[in-house]
C-alpha cells in the first residue's frame, strides 16, 4: 500500500496487546517518551480471546497513575484495529501524533536523571 | 490473609517530598495477594513516583526490593547491608513491616506504603471482604460458622437488631446482615432453637480491649520442636 505515517513514531512489536504491561507504558514516559499507544485488534478479534481488553484496562489504569502524577493522561491511548486495515493505522499514527503535538513535548524532565 | 489498600500517590509523595534516595520494600505476604504491595506494585509505584517527580524538575533515585515477609525478624534483617544507602524506606506491607523495619533499623525512616485494613479474603477478583475482628475468643461455631463479633456493626451475639431489614444491615446498604445469614443457616440444619441459649459472657480481654497483645509459645522458644 505504501502508506505514510508520521516518522517519529518507533514500533514495538508483539504477539499480542495482552503482552503489554503496566510497567512497559511507564517506563516508556519515565524514559521520556511524549505519548504511547498501544494498538490491538479489534475487539471481539483477539487470537487469544482477550489479550486487546486486558491491554484496554491496563492503558487505562495507567491514565489514572498519569493523572495522579499529575501528567496529561491523553498522551497515553489504545486503538483497535485488524492487521488488515493499514490505512486505519496510518490514520491513527496522525491521529496520536497530533494530539501529543497539541499536548507539546512531555513534563516527565530528563536534563537532571538521578 | 490482611487486607490493605493503596495510598495515594499524593500522600506519598508528600512523604517523600524531602527524599532523593528511598527504597521501596514489597512483601511476599498477605500484600502480595491482595495485590497492593508485591514486587509488581513496588516496580509501579517507583516508576508513578519517578515520573511525579521528574516533572517537578526533582529527580529521585528510588530501588524496588521484596522480601519474603516483613513479620519475621530474620527476613527483615535481610537488608541490613544495604539500608544505610537510603534516606528512608517505603514499606509495602501491612501496618506490621514498617514497624518490624523501625525496630530494627533505629536510625531509618519508614514510610507506610499501604493503608491496612482487615483480616479477610476476597470474595471475587478485586473484591476483599472482613471475615475476623482478631478477638482472640473464637467462637463461630455458635453462629453457624458465621463471626458476627467481625461482621455485625454491633458485634451483637444473641441475634440481629431492628436494623436488619431484609438480609441488609442499616450501617451500609453494601454489607449483609451476618446475623440473618446465621438465622437462615440454622433454620435450614433445624437448630435454630440453638441461637435461644444465652452465651456466656464474652472475655474482651484477649481482643484489643486488653492492651497490646502477645503470643508465648514456650516449647517454641524452648526450641523442643
Amino acid at each position: 500500500m505504501r502508506l505514510s505515517y508520521p516518522a517519529d513514531i518507533k514500533i514495538i512489536q508483539l504477539p499480542c496487546t495482552g503482552r503489554v504491561d503496566i510497567l512497559h507504558l511507564l517506563n516508556a514516559i519515565e524514559q521520556g517518551a511524549d505519548g504511547v499507544y498501544v494498538a490491538g485488534c479489534l475487539e471481539g478479534e483477539c487470537h487469544f480471546i482477550e489479550g486487546n481488553l486486558k491491554a484496554a484496562k491496563k492503558v487505562k489504569r495507567v491514565k489514572n497513575i498519569l493523572m495522579e502524577a499529575g501528567v496529561e493522561p491523553e498522551r497515553v491511548a489504545m486503538f483497535n484495529l485488524s492487521s488488515a486495515q493499514g490505512a486505519r493505522f496510518a490514520e491513527i499514527a496522525r491521529e496520536m501524533t497530533d494530539r501529543i503535538r497539541a499536548l507539546g513535548p512531555t513534563p516527565v524532565h530528563q536534563d537532571h536523571a538521578a | 490473609m490482611i487486607v490493605a489498600d493503596q495510598k495515594p500517590l499524593e500522600e506519598i509523595l508528600a512523604m517523600v517530598a524531602h527524599k532523593k534516595k528511598i527504597l521501596i520494600l514489597g512483601c511476599k505476604g498477605c500484600v502480595t495477594v491482595c495485590n497492593v504491595g508485591g514486587l509488581k506494585e513496588a516496580d509501579i509505584l517507583a516508576a508513578s513516583l519517578r515520573i511525579a517527580r521528574k516533572k517537578e524538575n526533582k529527580p529521585i533515585d528510588i530501588h524496588v526490593d521484596v522480601l519474603e515477609r516483613q513479620c519475621d525478624n530474620e527476613y527483615v534483617k535481610q537488608i541490613r547491608d544495604v539500608v544505610d544507602d537510603y534516606q528512608a524506606l517505603i514499606s509495602l506491607a501491612c501496618g506490621v513491616g514498617p514497624q518490624f523495619l523501625t525496630e530494627m533499623y533505629d536510625e531509618t525512616t519508614v514510610f507506610p506504603g499501604v493503608n491496612t485494613t482487615f483480616f479477610g479474603g476476597a470474595v471475587q477478583h478485586g473484591i476483599w471482604e472482613e471475615r475476623c475482628a482478631g478477638c482472640g475468643t473464637c467462637r463461630t461455631h455458635l453462629f453457624a460458622g458465621l463471626c458476627p463479633v467481625a461482621r455485625c456493626a454491633k458485634s451483637l451475639l444473641h441475634g440481629p437488631c431492628g436494623g436488619s431489614s431484609q438480609g441488609i444491615c442499616e450501617v451500609n446498604k453494601e454489607t449483609a446482615c451476618i446475623w440473618d445469614a446465621i438465622v437462615r443457616r440454622k433454620m435450614a440444619a433445624g437448630e435454630l432453637e440453638e441461637l435461644l441459649a444465652v452465651k456466656e459472657l464474652k472475655d474482651w480481654r484477649t481482643a484489643r480491649h486488653g492492651g497490646p497483645r502477645r503470643s508465648i509459645r514456650e516449647e517454641l522458644i524452648k526450641g523442643n520442636i
